[in-house]
């Protein structure tokens, strides 16, 4: 892996290049969720519809192949490109997903890091994590992490620390050859703690850095803060990966504090919702009835007889191919193929969002195109 | 306007299976053929563009439920089913009738339609001949189906022969009430039961309407095979050589190379697309249950001669911790099984043409052999698949 700052704005946001697995990519960029290495509904042969290398970086959680394939049999399968036939894309593996793997702090032990998953509450240990890593042979992978919500008591998120860094230095000893490690930052929502994780998780070798506890119960007015606290104690070459941040204003605000790489879960909950995105990606006016200024509900009875794409004028493959009311009946009839067309656009269409991000930060207009959209949508609600 | 059907060309014999083109106002097909079922406007899992990468044809929607949601009006209104959905290829639609029976324990038969509870109110609906021709005219699939009395193969006595002949007089009822002849084709359905002389007479009755198709009906109902067979042999033999064959509802492998040899030419069934949900590959030896513990560590592909995106991709193992988890699993063996479906089909026609019939119908090795089933008539040999 190798990263490199390309432009820097008057603030904490930046672009960069990040050269991981086969792809070279701008940052910011987002990583696309999966279930098991594939997008919940985009099939491996629609993948190419959407725009690369934008698309080619994949997340995944290790903790979603806890019930098979077991770690000798992926290893023997030759790793998680080898089983999922996507050797051009980047695999990131971090624990969390922010959908069905979800850190269970009470459980959480000196032994290992506790998560919900869909095989039940299962408590993780760092040697078997490592287990997991090594087989799977992600490009790039995120140390075991104790995570807390950000209502814990400062001594339940000072021992989660202390046990993110201890954890840190295990997987690093246990780390196999090839794959970029990044250090995992926790703190809750402890500006003290923060400091203090980014420091020592500084202090280590490492290819980059996880900001994780974030999207736990946090305000969004407390964010900032907390989350300059972890990147102005970080060096600034390094690229930053944070979970948790799913809407395009939290994405904006992760942006402005200088992360570089966010997760998708948000498309997967919008497009289980039967929600598009909808939002403008160049001007920032929306006037569409019936939405929160950035997404429609395809649901809707309002959509039964408009023969329009979600978005006019959007290349994607949902868009050039299909309408507003077949998606509308095929939600209705509780039908695959919506969730399938709805992710497609979705992912598109945020993919876009990051493209705009881009290319604001390289024209030096970041501030200004964060204060629009947030505006924008301030507005535009109020007139409804 | 457009050229609704065109007498199929039969490009090739073997003894009595044949290949054939089938003109159609949306496309030319090549048979045999197997038709995916899309109930409700789509094919479970999968983009209208992987249906036609993996060589569909002709897809199937259902009547009964295009009526409930989004509505036959609707469907109209917006420029028809293939425009709906996006679908460049042909459509069949089927009556309706069927599935209200099936699906509906409420339904009755009466000379005027099938009377049957409404699913959204509760209130007593009547579906005539006349009604389901309309409904399928503004749905605009190529081929429609008529309106039959549909009685389970498993029934005997007077109910049987009571059906055939109401389906002979609703099949008048349904060509006066089509409005769309010149690009839509309806297809008669033969009735009968396991009765040849029913089946003799429905068969008569139907050829004397000269209709573009026929569709062998009321089997593929809990019949043993050789009664099935019987009749589709029968059937075939009795109708124009110049007309389509269709035999509803089958989709068994097995049968659809029997009756092909029979000279049957389509056929339709959601079993390939149900079973992938359940967890089941269809595979040249049968079939493969990949929830089964064996396929945990199984590195080998679905089917290792299967040239489908998911058997060129994934391992068993990987396939096992999908299926009845996550939508993908379902999404990728209903791929498998139709290309699988689709490939058949494809073989079938290309053996007929270059007279290698007989190859398909023997299997590779002895090991291999999951169904082993005798051939009626004139094929005395063993069918293996
Ligand atoms: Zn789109
Ligand atoms: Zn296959």
């Amino acid at each position: 892996m190798k990263f490199a700052v390309k432009a820097a704005t008057g603030g904490r946001a930046r672009a960069g290049m990040l050269h991981l697995g086969p792809n070279l990519m701008e940052t910011p960029a987002l990583l696309l969720s999966t279930r098991k290495g594939l997008p919940v509904f985009i099939s491996p042969d629609l993948l190419p519809c959407l725009p690369r290398p934008d698309s080619h970086l994949l997340q995944f959680s290790p903790l979603h192949f806890l019930d098979g394939p077991c770690p000798k049999t992926i290893s023997s399968i030759g790793g998680l490109h080898q089983m999922l036939g996507l050797h051009e894309y980047g695999f990131v593996a971090v624990a969390r997903d922010s959908v069905q793997s979800l850190p269970e702090f009470d459980s959480t032990n000196k032994f290992g890091a506790s998560f919900e998953t869909p095989c039940g509450r299962r408590l993780v240990k760092p040697v078997e994590y490592m287990e997991m890593i090594s087989s799977m042979r992600p490009n790039l992978w995120t140390t075991l992490a104790d995570e807390v919500p950000a209502w814990v008591s400062d001594k339940r998120n000072k021992t989660s620390v202390d046990r993110t860094v201890k954890w840190l230095d295990e997987c690093i000893t246990m780390s196999p050859a090839g794959g970029a490690v990044f250090g995992s930052i926790v703190g809750g929502s402890n500006i003290e703690e923060r400091q203090r994780c980014a420091q020592e998780v500084a202090k280590r070798n490492v290819s980059g850095y996880w900001i994780g506890g974030f999207g736990l119960a946090e305000s969004m007015n407390d964010r900032p803060p907390l989350l300059n606290a972890v990147t102005d104690n970080l060096p600034e070459e390094r690229p930053r990966l944070i979970c948790g941040l799913g809407l395009p204003e939290e994405v904006l605000q992760g942006i402005a504090a200088g992360v570089d790489l966010f997760d998708s879960a948000y498309i997967y909950h919008l497009t289980l919702g039967g929600f598009a995105l909808i939002f403008p990606l160049d001007g920032m006016e929306t006037s569409d009835i019936g939405s929160d200024c950035t997404k429609i509900n395809l649901r809707a009875t309002m959509y039964r007889k408009d023969t329009t794409p979600i978005v006019e004028g959007c290349s994607c493959y949902t868009c050039q191919n299909h309408t507003k009311a077949y998606i509308n009946h095929l939600l209705n009839v509780h039908e695959m193929l919506a969730q399938i067309l709805l992710e497609i656009h979705n992912t598109y269409h945020y993919l876009g969002f990051f493209r705009s991000i881009r290319y604001a930060i390289k024209e030096g207009k970041f501030e200004e195109f964060q204060n629009k959209f947030v505006q924008s949508r301030r507005s535009s609600c109020i007139l409804e | 306007p457009v050229e609704a059907y065109r007498e199929p060309s039969v490009l090739g014999r073997f003894n009595r299976a044949r290949a054939a083109q089938l003109t159609l106002p949306h496309f030319v097909s090549q048979t045999p053929l197997f038709m995916p079922v899309g109930t409700q406007g789509t094919i479970k899992g999968l983009t209208t563009s992987q249906l036609e990468e993996i060589g569909a044809q002709i897809i199937l929607g259902n009547t009964y439920h295009l009526a409930l949601r989004p509505t036959s009006e609707l469907i109209d209104e917006l420029g028809g089913l293939h425009k709906f959905m996006n679908w460049p290829r042909a459509m069949l639609t089927d009556s309706g009738g069927f599935q209200m029976v099936s699906l509906l324990h409420l339904a009755d038969i009466t000379e005027k339609g099938v009377t049957f509870q409404s699913p959204v109110d509760g209130k007593p609906m009547l579906l005539t001949p006349e009604e389901s021709i309309q409904i399928q005219n503004r749905i605009g699939a190529d081929i429609i189906m008529a309106l039959d009395d549909v009685v389970k193969t498993t029934i005997t006595g007077p109910r049987i022969e009571e059906a055939m002949y109401r389906t002979l007089r609703w099949i008048d009822r349904c060509i006066e009430a089509h409005t769309r002849p010149h690009e839509q084709n309806l297809f008669g359905i033969v009735q009968g039961g396991l009765d040849p002389v029913l089946r003799d007479i429905c068969v008569k009755g139907l050829v004397d309407r000269n209709l573009p198709g026929y569709a062998i009906g009321g089997l593929a109902g809990g019949e043993d095979k050789d009664s099935f067979w019987r009749v589709v042999a029968q059937c075939t033999a009795s109708l124009p050589e110049n007309k389509p064959r269709y035999v509803m509802g089958v989709g068994y492998p097995l049968d659809i190379v029997v009756c092909s040899s029979l000279g049957a030419d389509m056929y339709d069934c959601v079993y390939p697309t149900r079973t992938a949900r359940f967890g089941t590959a269809l595979v040249p030896e049968g079939v493969l249950k990949l929830k089964q513990r064996a396929m945990a560590d199984d590195t080998r592909p679905i089917d290792p001669t299967c040239a489908c995106m998911v058997c060129k991709n994934y391992t068993r193992a990987y396939i096992h911790c999908l299926v009845t988890k996550e939508a993908m699993g379902s999404q990728l063996l209903s791929y498998h099984n139709l290309y699988y479906m689709m490939q058949l089909s494809r073989n079938l026609h290309s053996a007929i043409v270059e007279g290698r019939f007989p190859e398909i119908c023997k299997t590779p090795k002895p090991s291999e052999r999951h169904f082993i089933v005798s051939l009626p008539y004139e094929t005395s040999n063993r069918v293996c698949f």
